[in-house]
């Protein structure tokens, strides 16, 4: 539900540097999301519709590009992805972890046509 | 035919939350007023965390209460009754506070006439660990019955926290809840955290948590002073 909010967000920053390069219509967007980042790629885009109906965004495709979470175990040093029930180092049982990657939520890059 | 470009921009979705959560930290940094945020699930005792926190403080303390709700001032009014200022934010459905709901809440008073601001989110576990308030802790009250898997599947919520209230720990001889499995989750994800279980219906552990608090409080004071 939080989706909604992101969503403006994203319409803001997106119609921001479209008007800032002059576009008259955006086609793309790329957005990478982490896994841990909670976002839902089809909440995103069910707000998207509604949103950026009769600005120069409407109708722009949503590109996501996922990245998994991974997280390095600090003991052994296994990197690994957590399997959803339990997020210990599954080598070692070692609870001393660092995230690598999950946690991303930016907006890469849009294509627009001027 | 029309002119197509491809615009590099690599930006962070949240940065006009994140940038209003900065000024609302130094808003309150100026003022030197120390605040928290507290998050959790529905139900898992914030609002009666807050009750008692204010009956302990208010005699001592000037205790500025910001409600987070969908609905209703229900919160809003224990607070009150408890004895702080209380402002009401009804987010109409948006499932957490955002830095700019709680920018709005705080001009409506004088900040520096207060010594403690405690912020309640919205009750929920997963959309308030994107949205920074710009408070100086944030607090998750964890509650037995939840379960001992959260931290392990609330990741996100977890992680940001400075201290975890695991709360309704008398109920623990009749739920089936591991303590260690839940410190275990907990200590993967924020290794330094500190956790106290306490309840709010004996009493039991209260103490520990008004000690953080004025713990914090007097570092907050160093800092700023």
């Amino acid at each position: 539900m939080h989706e909604l909010a992101v969503t403006q967000s994203i319409l803001d920053i997106v119609l921001q540097n479209a008007s800032q390069a002059q576009a008259t219509k955006i086609t793309n967007i790329y957005l990478v999301i982490g896994d841990l980042s909670s976002i839902v790629d089809d909440s995103v885009q069910f707000y998207w519709d509604i949103i950026s109906k009769d600005s120069i965004a409407e109708g722009a495709q949503l590109q996501f590009r996922r990245i998994t979470t991974q997280f390095e175990c600090l003991d052994c040093h296994e990197v690994y992805q957590p399997d959803g029930d339990s997020i210990i180092c599954p080598h070692c049982g070692s609870t001393r972890i660092k995230v690598l990657s999950g946690e991303e939520f930016y907006l890469e890059a849009i294509d627009i046509e001027k | 035919m029309n002119e197509q470009q491809k615009i590099t921009i690599v930006q962070n979705i949240m940065n006009a939350n994140d940038g209003l959560a900065e000024q609302n930290r130094q808003n309150l940094l100026s003022a030197r007023l120390f605040s928290i945020n507290i998050m959790a699930s529905p139900g898992a005792g914030k609002t009666t965390l807050i009750e008692k926190t204010l009956h302990a403080f208010t005699p001592s303390h000037r205790v500025l209460v910001v409600d987070g709700d969908i609905a209703t001032t229900y919160d809003a009014d224990r607070a009150a009754a408890a004895g702080a200022k209380a402002i009401q934010i009804n987010t109409g459905g948006d499932c957490h506070l955002d830095a700019m709901m709680v920018s709005r809440a705080l001009s409506q008073t004088t900040l520096s006439e207060y010594d403690l601001l405690i912020v309640e989110n919205v009750g929920n576990l997963v959309c308030p660990a994107n949205f920074e308030l710009g408070t100086y802790k944030n607090v998750l009250v964890a509650s037995v019955p939840e379960g001992d898997d959260k931290p392990h599947k609330y990741p996100g919520m977890y992680r940001g926290v400075d201290v975890v209230v695991l709360n309704k720990i008398d109920l623990l001889p009749y739920v089936d809840f591991d303590s260690e499995f839940f410190s275990k989750g907990l200590q993967v994800l924020n290794p330094n955290v500190e956790i106290i279980p306490l309840s709010c219906r004996t009493n039991e552990g209260l103490e520990k948590w008004f000690g953080w608090l004025n713990k914090e409080m007097d570092i907050f004071k160093k800092e700023t002073s």
